[in-house]
């Protein structure tokens, strides 16, 4: 089967073994990403003012006290093999493999993700402790503006799993679905880029000019 | 910042009416604030008891509120930007009459007077423009592209509901509370805690982080309408002028937004949690929210009037009976002052202290901007040059706009100059130069649009006479309001400020009150117009379709149009795809065979999260937190819930459509082909006879 | 093997590959960052640098954005916002870096 041009759609794509359920997602996954780099400026904003405001500490603790390295590296492998397990629930569902097996990488993703708060929530808790509360400084806010945004956003994303899950069992594999897995895999790769921009500017760009 | 000593229902208390500051201490400022929560509630109960009372609740909630059709919420979101239209204005003409009661303090207090022009400036950019412009960019675009509705109908329906609900907010606050005096800019560190621990800017806030997030599922939902969905053939040089500004437009909105976003957010964090972004103290920095707020409010503008001149350009083809001239030129002119229009937000705080390196780079980017504006003006006018000009009611407005448009434009070229504006600034100059864009650019495209598209949206006619007498007043209505500003700006009189004392002011501010006055009879007449116009409908129907001798596609069904739009869809091989078929003899074909067609079916997710956002604002602006909590977990709970809604689909039978088709048709047979000049008269049925021998 | 199994492997190995490229250089940054201590000059810009190529792999890799015709339109889609981010985020930087420079805003 030849499909027009207009209707191959780019990037993450269930294929032609999906006909009826490519062509809608095709517009479906293009809006979504246009949201996505909605969500990017969202981002980016935050991302300039924590710049502008690294040296905002008003004498309050800063990035060499606060940071905790080895945590970091520790959720970013989490994170990464999070987006690994994401794709690999795609590729069951571009491939047909059984049910199980997406929902097995669903499922794996799932505790990623949530370990991956856990040790995020764990980092702010250690980093209250030394002082480091958002109202201390103009720093701590642009601080915890943006990483806990990610957090948010990965926060809903687990929930985002969760529902998608029961929604597997419930409504079968229907078109609709496999299209919001297809979004679902988008926005878990998204957060895994925003989180690069994180490691790379809040955490090292705070300990080299902070 | 928050205290801890709060009682069930926050902080508000009895003393939080306004009604209670009339009963304590009663004065003209009391009376004035009373009468406008008046005003709502009284709207109010009148709206409720006439629906009650012709029994149009269950039509209004199958037909209206819970209708995910493009052309019915375009409707809605007119309508809504009228009702807040209405307000603005009048809020205006209260500001106008406090500055000419001067020298001296007026009759209003001056926290009153900040109260106005912070909701005249917030209402009139986030709930009339954007509204209206999105009104009517909903009926007609998925109409020019030959589309069934919108990329997503159901977020559409989102979208509007959280635009309502956000401006409801506004009309909340008159009633309950104050609102800000922030200005609609809500510069801190005056909005912040430590200067103004109210309820105001808070209102400001959450109605801008709601009406912002339902705009931004706008843009993308636009933006994916008119890449995606359009008819065959219709290559992107196919595309008509309209749909490229509104898709430049809706670019604008899913870039421009979250800066927007971001500054009232983290002003919320910094008043309701105590953070310090721009806060005095500890390291904030109020230099960031101007920063943030322009990085919007420019390409805002933009986002405005790029789809009035879209209207603009179809308009002048239309009624000069002509092709659009330098349709190329206007396409790359769009994308320009697109991308242009993300370079040049310092222009508005040219003065915060930058050094002059960065005012001259933002300076002459804006200047740059000029340069594809004066295409447009050049081609609009090359357009007109030579055709068959009919001066209908749309084409007097774009007329008006021409003319001043063009003086609006050179004061913001004279505004550009940071040496210039470092003399301006802050003055009523300022407020000159961007009524004097916004009006005749923005509210007459908006306007003309309304008179243009009219017709196809419900069948007939608007009333000529009225129409002609609304574009005089709104002409001479503007210019003896803003017009004199310039020059009192010029004298020095700062804006938003509620007493003044140089008699050398005075004249102006007369003169710009009976201008305001105007502007209210001119909104009138708007009124009038449409009374007028229902009242005489049957002389005036037009159900053939086209009473404009049109050259777009929306032209070549039905007014009203069916739910489905169009029978077929069309394939397109033109620019001006239906006056082309006209000329060539091959409009209104019979097609030979139909088929089913999938419509999206009622939903009332929309009015849920209206509700629902409506109460989730109220609680946070008052710390009801429970409430707050409670409505967050019911949001998520309703979009899960719709989630799992699998039959969002209707299915229209393929019999049904052609049984619609074919009695249009013959409709369109039994009609009078009319000549344009005949067109405003009893005899245009909605058939066009094109005139076939092109204008030169 | 038939057609449809290979294609599943080889767009697996292009996970893996993926997931192997990030996991590589993020390793790379953090030895970086330990061996030579985050101060030393020229390190932040390697660390930049190797988040920049992570950035460009995982595009590439796990969102499938390439070069390719079907994907111009994403690619599109990216550069543009790249290009609004950039205008964004640089004239925010150099405006408010101007404005703390010419205040002596040295909070501290």
């Amino acid at each position: 089967m030849k499909r027009a041009p207009t209707h191959s759609y780019p990037g993450i794509n269930l294929g032609e073994r999906h006909a009826s359920a490519h062509k809608a997602t095709e517009v479906v996954t293009f809006g979504f990403w246009v949201f996505l780099m909605s969500d990017l400026v969202y981002f980016g904003l935050m991302f300039a003012i924590y710049i502008t405001m690294i040296d905002a500490q008003a004498g309050g603790p800063g990035p060499h006290e606060l940071f905790d390295l080895h945590s970091i590296f520790a959720q970013t492998l989490i994170l990464l093999t999070s987006s690994l397990t994401v794709g690999l629930a795609m590729l069951a569902l571009k491939y047909n493999l059984p049910r199980v097996r997406i929902v097995f990488w669903f499922a794996v993703t799932l505790v990623l993700g949530l370990s991956f708060l856990v040790l995020e929530v764990r980092d702010f808790m250690a980093m209250a402790e030394k002082g480091g509360v958002p109202q201390r400084s103009g720093f701590l806010s642009a601080f915890f503006g943006l990483v806990p945004l990610h957090g948010l956003h990965v926060a809903a994303g687990c929930l985002w799993l969760i529902v998608l899950g029961i929604q597997l069992r419930v409504m079968g594999m229907t078109d609709r679905i496999k299209s919001r897995v297809v979004r679902l895999a988008l926005f878990w790769h998204f957060l895994d880029l925003i989180w690069i921009g994180i490691i790379t500017i809040v955490y090292f760009g705070g300990l080299a000019y902070g | 910042m928050i205290t801890q000593d709060q009682g069930f229902f926050g902080r508000l208390t009895w003393d939080s009416f306004p009604v209670a500051a009339l009963i304590r201490h009663p004065g003209t400022n009391e009376i004035v604030a009373n009468a406008a929560a008046a005003v709502v509630v009284v709207g109010v109960v009148v709206v409720v008891a006439l629906l009650s009372w012709f029994r149009l609740w269950g039509p209004l909630w199958r037909d209206w509120l819970t209708s995910a059709d493009h052309k019915k919420i375009g409707i809605m979101y007119v309508v809504f930007a009228v009702v807040m239209l209405a307000r603005g204005v009048l809020e205006g003409v209260v500001m106008r009459a406090q500055q000419a009661a001067g020298p001296g303090d007026g009759f209003l207090a001056a926290e009153h007077f900040a109260e106005l022009f912070s909701t005249h400036g917030t209402i009139m950019i986030f709930f009339v423009a954007v509204p209206f412009v999105f009104g009517i960019a909903n009926y007609v675009v998925p109409l020019m592209i030959g589309a069934r509705d919108v990329a997503f109908p159901v977020m559409n329906q989102i979208s509007l509901g959280l635009t309502v609900s956000a401006g409801m907010m506004l009309m909340v606050s008159l009633v309950v509370g104050e609102f800000s005096t922030g200005g609609w800019t809500a510069y801190p560190p005056y909005t912040g805690a430590a200067f103004n621990p109210g309820v105001g800017p808070d209102y400001w806030i959450w109605a801008i982080v709601v009406s912002g997030i339902g705009t931004t599922l706008t843009g993308i939902n636009f933006a994916v309408t008119i890449y995606k969905l359009r008819a065959p053939g219709m290559t992107f040089m196919r595309l008509p002028m309209y749909c490229w500004t509104i898709i430049c437009s809706s670019i604008l909105i899913v870039f421009a937004m979250p800066p927007l976003g971001v500054a009232a957010l983290l002003l919320a964090a910094d008043r309701y949690l105590d953070f310090h972004f721009f806060t005095n103290d500890l390291g904030g920095n109020m230099m960031n929210y101007a920063n943030l707020f322009w990085l919007f409010g420019h390409p805002e503008v933009y986002l405005l009037v790029l789809p009035a001149y879209g209207i603009y350009s179809e308009v002048f083809a239309t009624f000069s009976a002509k092709r659009l001239y330098g349709y190329n030129s206007l396409v790359i002119a769009t994308m320009s002052i697109a991308i242009l229009s993300f370079t040049v937000w310092l222009h508005h705080f040219f003065t915060m202290g930058q050094s002059a390196l960065i005012n001259a780079v933002f300076g002459i980017a804006t200047m740059l901007i000029a340069i594809p504006t004066g295409v447009k003006v050049y081609d609009w006018m090359a357009t007109l040059w030579r055709g068959r000009i009919r001066f209908s009611v749309p084409m007097l407005y774009g007329l008006a706009f021409l003319m001043l448009f063009v003086i609006g434009g050179l004061s913001g070229v004279i505004l550009a100059n940071p040496t210039v504006d470092y003399q301006v600034h802050n003055t009523l100059f300022l407020v000159a130069h961007f009524h004097n864009v916004l009006l005749p650019g923005v509210l007459f495209g908006l306007l003309a649009a309304y008179n243009y598209w009219f017709p196809k949206a419900f069948g007939f006619r608007l009333n000529e006479g009225w129409g002609r007498v609304s574009v005089a007043l709104w002409t001479l209505g503007f210019m003896l309001t803003f017009l004199p500003l310039y020059f009192v700006g010029l004298l020095g009189m700062p804006r938003r400020s509620f007493s003044w004392e140089d008699p050398d002011f005075h004249p102006y501010m007369i003169v710009a009150l009976i201008g305001a006055l105007v502007v209210l009879g001119a909104l009138l007449s708007v009124l009038v117009q449409l009374w007028v116009s229902i009242r005489d409908r049957d002389r005036t129907r037009v159900p053939a379709g086209d009473p404009w001798d049109g050259r777009t596609l929306e032209w070549s069904i039905p007014a009203p149009p069916p739910a489905y739009n169009f029978a077929i869809i069309p394939r397109v091989s033109d620019r001006d795809e239906f006056a082309a078929a006209k000329e060539g003899g091959a409009a209104y074909p019979s097609p030979a065979a139909y088929e089913d067609i999938d419509i999206p079916r009622n939903t009332g997710i929309g009015f849920i999260l209206c509700v629902l956002s409506g109460v989730w604002m109220f609680a946070l602006v008052w710390w009801i937190w429970w409430l707050a909590i409670l409505a967050s977990v019911l949001i998520i709970l309703a979009i899960i819930f719709w989630s799992f809604d699998s039959s969002t689909e209707l299915t229209i039978p393929a019999e049904e459509v052609r049984k619609a088709h074919e009695a249009w048709l013959e409709q369109v047979r039994q009609a009078p082909a009319i000549d344009r000049d005949d067109e405003t008269t009893s005899r245009n049925r909605g058939l066009a006879r094109p005139d076939l021998e092109p204008a030169t | 093997m038939d057609r449809r199994s290979e294609m599943h492997r080889r767009e697996r190995r292009r996970y893996l590959i993926g997931f192997g490229g990030s996991l590589g250089l993020t390793l790379a940054v953090f030895a970086i960052a330990y061996r030579f201590g985050i101060e030393t000059p020229g390190v932040y810009l390697a660390i930049g640098l190797l988040g920049l190529a992570q950035l460009v792999v995982q595009l590439v890799y796990f969102l499938h954005i390439d070069r390719r015709r079907s994907s111009r339109e994403d690619l599109d889609l990216v550069l543009f916002s790249t290009l609004v981010l950039l205008i964004i985020i640089c004239g925010t930087v150099w405006i408010l870096g101007n404005l703390a420079h010419r205040m002596h805003m040295h909070v501290m």
